[in-house]
């Protein structure tokens, strides 16, 4: 593989950010190729959401380097923002328009055509309720559409919160070719994903990170990670 | 940014169309008020100093409702973080929303100003009319620019809906000095002249610093 | 770092002080109209002069915050803004002393200075429960310097707003300082001097206690773990910014783990 095919999705070092006088992350380093999935597991409160989010770049590191796709954080975000799409807790959908709208919504604000929000309700299977307001529609398919609205700027990188929570396992079988990583191992999409589901998780996983208190348990390749390890974790 | 500012408009009048969450709120209050005051002061027919004084106090509290109500539902419903990732200007979200709030305070003044004519103005107000939009044309952008950053930085706090009125009221109170002076003339019986040219460049300036003040500004607040 | 020249300037301020008391009393001429009850001016003009520069030193000290995340601004310009608050409340206290032995009434509206300064301190009033009302504390910091800056440019403006306002109605008294004889000037300037350099004190000694706080957070913090850091040193809570180095802290944690 050629080296700028390999050139680095993320590269963090020493990454650290408190809440106050509370460490929410303490040093947190490693690199993760491109197309490769780093699955972080970790009991709640042990910043698995901080680490998301600062990735998202909603959040600012307050120590340590923190690269994506190339670029640094925080000085370069708006360089990256484009190139990641973001699906976590909250749908980030306004319950009081419908689904088309919210993804048309979106996609002026990512400069995406809106026949790709077409296309997209489809195959999140929305286009029967696409013109109905989202608060009239169940948790699940409110996730299908924040699902279509993390995906609708075909990001290079995905950072996912618990993608599966709130769905069925047939909605799980239809986003799954959105949020997978999809393709050849050329065009792989890179995915960082918090995950409660240790034996999923770490099937999905290239790279495995645990979390404990904001500080780096663990950091392996998943080839080498042992189911009970991430158990651990939670104990 | 235009296109920007563009999208953001056209999703926050869907929200209110959807919702009729502050216009009509702050509409019917002014009205209610202008009731209160006929009977809190006792007079049937105001003019001049008193008229002015009615008028953008009734306006000023009904501007304060829409403040308050201007960022809820991004707050409450995670449009802060949909907007930040994208990768815009941060803060055409500014103009977006001032634009919005000034929107809000010209449909209210659709409603309020010819009911206050109505019900309370003693001179007629047809002459008087030319004046008195320019007075509210200026003192409205001065409300949509304070307003909107005082917004910003109460839906962020616990109690909300309290921090909107107790920070907007001192810094709106020089347009309220100027747009009253300004009206008062304008509204008063016997002569009218225009609004008097210092009180409406008083008002001019104001609202140039703090839109300027609010441009710097506003990027802080979105940041984490 | 923080307590250098304190004893110097506690000094100093005590020496000008009872210069300006002894000037007030026994030098500055009685004046015709007012009589006794005249000299609380040398109180209340000081005292809302240098709150309203406290004021205006606290937003631009939040610039610097907002320019550089530094918390030690945000430090700075919070004790600034206090203080400014204490001697703003002193200046309208005294302020309506002299208005009732003046001319009768505990306010009047005919004093721009003063209305425009009640409207300054409403506005700032607001400042420690707004940082009360935030949980986050980089936030808080944050917001709180956004709004210092907003007030600290509104303090002008709504001066000369207010001002305008009165200016054809009744004729000023306080602007006119410059036309002050010889000894009443001088006793003003002295005045003036000494309740600025009691605001320097005050400011430092607040922010030299507020330092030490956190410098013993932080120590309590790296010998005790967690926990003990997080039960306060002081019952209730405060809208002050409590911590003042988190990178220095995180890093004096970093070398505990190694040299423990």
């Amino acid at each position: 593989m050629p080296a700028a095919a390999r050139e680095g999705a993320l590269e963090l070092a020493g990454l650290s950010r408190h809440y106050g006088e509370r460490e929410a992350l303490g040093g947190v380093s490693l690199s993760l190729q491109k197309g490769q999935t780093l699955v972080v597991f970790g009991p709640n409160g042990a910043g698995k959401t901080t680490l998301l989010r600062v990735l998202a770049t909603l959040l600012r590191p307050h120590a340590g380097s923190v690269r994506v796709l190339g670029s640094e954080l925080p000085r370069e975000a708006w360089a990256v923002r484009a190139r990641l799409g973001l699906l976590g807790h909250e749908p980030l959908l306004y319950r009081q328009l419908t689904a088309r709208e919210n993804l048309r919504y979106h996609a002026r604000l990512h400069g995406v055509d809106e026949r790709r929000v077409e296309e997209l309700l489809e195959l999140v299977a929305m286009d029967g309720r696409s013109s109905e307001p989202l608060r009239t529609l169940s948790r699940g398919m409110v996730q299908r559409v924040a699902v279509a609205r993390a995906v609708l700027h075909d990001p290079e990188l995905l950072l996912l919160d618990e993608p599966h929570a709130n769905l069925d396992p047939a909605a799980v079988e239809l986003v799954a070719p959105l949020i997978g990583a999809g393709g050849d191992p050329g065009g792989r999409r890179t995915r960082v994903i918090c995950s409660h589901d240790p034996s999923r998780g770490l099937a999905e996983a290239d790279l495995v990170l645990g979390l404990r208190g904001g500080r780096q348990a663990l950091l392996r390749e998943a080839r080498d990670v042992r189911l009970e390890e991430i158990e651990e974790l939670y104990r | 940014m235009r296109h920007t500012v563009g999208a953001l408009l056209r999703k926050e009048l869907l929200v209110e169309i959807r919702t009729l969450e502050s216009v009509p709120g702050m509409s019917l209050f002014a009205l209610t008020t202008f009731v209160v005051f006929h009977f809190a002061l006792n007079r049937n027919v105001v003019e001049g100093d008193l008229a002015a004084g009615i008028l953008w106090v009734t306006l000023l509290f009904a501007a304060i409702l829409g403040v308050n109500r201007l960022f809820v539902a991004d707050a409450e419903e995670g449009g802060f973080d949909g907007f930040l990732l994208a990768p815009v200007d941060r803060t055409a979200m500014l103009v977006a929303k001032a634009l919005t709030l000034l929107l809000y305070m010209l449909v209210l003044e659709l409603v309020a100003v010819p009911a206050f004519a109505l019900l309370l103005l003693g001179p007629p107000l047809g002459q008087a009319l030319p004046g008195l939009i320019a007075v509210l044309a200026l003192a409205d952008v001065g409300v949509a620019a304070i307003g909107t950053l005082v917004a910003a930085l109460a839906v962020q706090t616990r109690a909300r809906d309290l921090f909107g009125p107790l920070l907007a009221l001192p810094l709106l109170v020089p347009i309220v000095i100027g747009a009253a002076r300004a009206s008062s003339p304008v509204l008063a019986g016997a002569h009218h002249g225009g609004p008097p040219a210092r009180w409406m460049l008083t008002l001019g300036l104001y609202d140039l610093v703090f839109g300027l003040i609010a441009y710097a500004l506003f990027d802080f607040l979105l940041e984490d | 770092m923080y307590g250098k020249g304190l004893r110097a300037l506690s000094i100093s301020t005590v020496a000008v002080m009872t210069a300006a008391l002894a000037l007030v009393f026994f030098y500055a001429p009685l004046e015709a109209e007012q009589g006794f009850l005249q000299k609380i001016f040398y109180v209340h003009v000081p005292l809302a002069i240098v709150a309203l520069g406290g004021f205006v030193a606290g937003g631009i000290m939040a610039i610097q915050h907002l320019r550089t995340r530094d918390p030690r601004w945000d430090m700075r310009s919070y004790v600034a803004i206090h203080m400014g608050l204490i001697f703003g409340l002193g200046a309208l206290i005294t302020g309506s002393i002299w208005a009732k032995g003046s001319w009768g009434h505990w306010w009047v509206w005919d004093e721009p200075t003063l209305v425009s300064f009640l409207i300054v301190f409403l506005l700032y009033a607001t400042y420690q429960p707004l940082r009360f009302a935030i949980e986050d504390p980089e936030r808080q910091a944050r917001y709180a310097s956004v709004f210092a800056v907003t007030a600290g440019a509104f303090v002008p403006l709504n001066f000369i707003a207010v001002r305008m306002s009165t200016a054809y109605v009744h004729p000023r008294v306080l602007g006119g300082t410059s036309n002050l004889p010889g000894p009443m000037a001088l006793t003003f300037a002295v005045s003036l001097i000494a309740i600025a350099l009691l605001y320097v004190t005050l400011y430092k000694y607040e922010l030299t206690a507020k330092h030490a706080r956190a410098q013993l957070r932080a120590l309590r913090r790296r010998l005790l773990g967690e926990d003990a850091a997080a039960r306060p040193v002081r019952r209730g809570r405060s809208a002050a910014p409590a911590s003042l180095h988190p990178a220095a802290m995180m890093t004096a944690r970093a070398r505990a783990e190694d040299g423990i």
